[in-house]
């Protein structure tokens, strides 16, 4: 059945480069990242949406990665762990995970902070509690959280006063 | 993990979503994707047609009606959540929605994929059901008003019918009502081992109409008549809320597990579930 290998014309910007891409329906936009534009930043866990080690921000929203069609997201902005940075090095938060000690192996750590580069868009000073309620969507097997709820805390007060 | 491949849609206009349907009954719709991409990535789906509703302009939006609130299709769990007009409108619903699984989880799935997966322990049929909700359901023949009560008819099946979508929810105007929806969360998966949504028309400190949505506990959402109607006619008092939480299970057969919840554990848990959420009402 030749439609079934058949792709879908999209126009994917991810960390501000735009793609033109024809892409099979069936590719995740995990695979379309990592095996695709080999931007391997972006970590595949569980692979069933339950870990968050995967998640990207689309359009300014977290999102988990393993579980949404690239060619679902026509014309959207992505933005992965390797765009966090800017030209004057760290992100905030990045700096803070790091003055934190808010990651060991380091394998949840994209998804965390690009979940809390989310939260810190859409509620700029959270408090303790909803950074916790923010970051429901991932799981660390080695911090403990506390952490990483007091990084992203410490981030979120850094911007705050840069701003 | 990779998907069996399919074909793929993605329509612009609800005409033609409804009638790619029409002419593929073998196809499923795809909206936020958190209930079928799984299920699909473990081969417990494998459809050879998605048609994405992701673009299609009807579905989109909440509008304020002369009577209530309609809510499109693809409306986001984190849009309910935190949208004006609903929590103005149909404070319940905002609330519920707030409960559904984690941030990313909201950004994606959508309402009309909720209630058209219809899983037993999903958050949004309880308050759809406390709040009166009328699902608008659409075929190429036309469309059809589905009241709530109506609509889930067992575990992961609802009133639709093969090449009919649900275009839209109706809530009428809850503004004033006493609400409340309470969950316990299962601590591993989010869904509700119990959740209780309320909404009660109180005069007087009289109950004047109880509606009570309950999931989690059986094959499908229900609407808990025997404690609506203990509630109704009475103030919300110690005797009158006990009374009512120990008929919330009337009529209904309570699922149990071995693994993690008896039968028996659910409906006490609902009971109490019940009192709290009537609780904070009163
Ligand atoms: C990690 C995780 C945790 C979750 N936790 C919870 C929770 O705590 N509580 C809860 O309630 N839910 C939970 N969910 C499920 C979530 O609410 C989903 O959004 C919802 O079940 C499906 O909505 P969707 O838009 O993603 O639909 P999809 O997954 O795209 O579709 C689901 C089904 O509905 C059909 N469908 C979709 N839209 C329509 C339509 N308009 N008309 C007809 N049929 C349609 C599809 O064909 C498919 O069969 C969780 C999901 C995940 C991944
Ligand atoms: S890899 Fe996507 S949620 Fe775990
Ligand atoms: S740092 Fe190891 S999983 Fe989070």
């Amino acid at each position: 059945m030749p439609e079934q290998v058949s792709t879908t014309a999209v126009v994917l910007t991810v960390n501000g480069e735009t793609h033109t891409e024809s892409l099979p329906a069936n590719m995740l936009l995990s695979e379309y990242l990592r095996d695709h534009l080999h931007l391997t930043g972006t970590h595949v866990g569980c692979d069933t949406s339950q870990c968050g080690a995967c998640t990207v921000l689309v359009d300014g929203l977290s999102v988990k990665s393993c579980t949404v069609l690239a060619v679902s997201l026509d014309e959207s902005r992505i933005e992965t762990v390797e765009g966090l940075a800017g030209p004057d090095g760290l992100h905030p938060l990045q700096a803070a995970f790091r003055a934190r000690h808010a990651l060991q192996c380091g394998f949840c750590t994209p998804g965390v902070l690009m979940t809390a580069a989310g939260l810190l868009r859409e509620s700029p000073r959270p408090s303790p509690t909803e950074i916790r309620a923010g970051l429901d969507g991932i799981l660390c097997r080695c911090t403990g959280y506390e952490n990483i709820v007091a990084a992203v805390g410490e981030a979120a007060a850094a911007i705050g006063e840069a701003m | 993990m990779s998907m069996t491949p399919f074909r793929y849609a993605r329509p612009m206009a609800l005409r033609d979503a409804l009638a790619d349907l029409t002419e593929h009954p073998e196809a499923r719709v795809l909206a936020g994707g958190m209930s079928l991409l799984p299920l699909m990535k473990m081969d417990l789906a494998a459809p050879e047609r998605l048609i994405d509703l992701g673009r299609v302009q009807e579905l989109q939006g909440i509008t304020e009606t002369p009577d209530g609130i309609r809510i499109g299709a693809m409306t986001r769990h984190f849009e309910l959540a935190s949208d004006e007009v609903v929590g103005r409108c149909a404070p319940i619903v905002a609330q519920a929605a707030a409960h559904v699984g984690d941030p990313q989880v909201r950004h994606r799935g959508t309402i009309g994929g909720s209630l058209a997966h219809a899983d037993p322990a999903a958050d949004l049929p309880a308050a759809m059901l406390a709040a009166d909700a009328v699902i608008e359901a659409a075929s190429a023949d036309g469309s059809r008003m589905i009241p709530a009560a109506d609509f889930f008819v067992g575990p992961l099946v609802t009133e639709l019918r093969p090449g009919e979508m649900l275009v839209a929810v109706r809530i009428p105007m809850l503004q004033g009502r006493r609400q409340h929806y309470e969950k316990v969360p299962h601590p591993a998966s989010g869904y509700a081992v119990v959740g209780v949504a309320i909404s009660l028309a109180v005069a007087g400190g009289v109950v004047q109409e109880a509606r009570i949505g309950v999931t989690g506990v059986a094959g499908h959402a229900y609407r808990a008549h025997a404690a609506e109607r203990a509630l109704e006619g009475e103030g919300l008092n110690p005797g009158v809320i006990a009374k009512a939480s120990s008929l919330a299970a009337e009529g209904e057969e309570i699922l149990g597990d071995a693994v993690y919840a008896s039968a028996e554990y659910r409906r006490h848990l609902l009971q109490v579930t019940l009192s709290r959420a009537l609780q904070r009402v009163s």
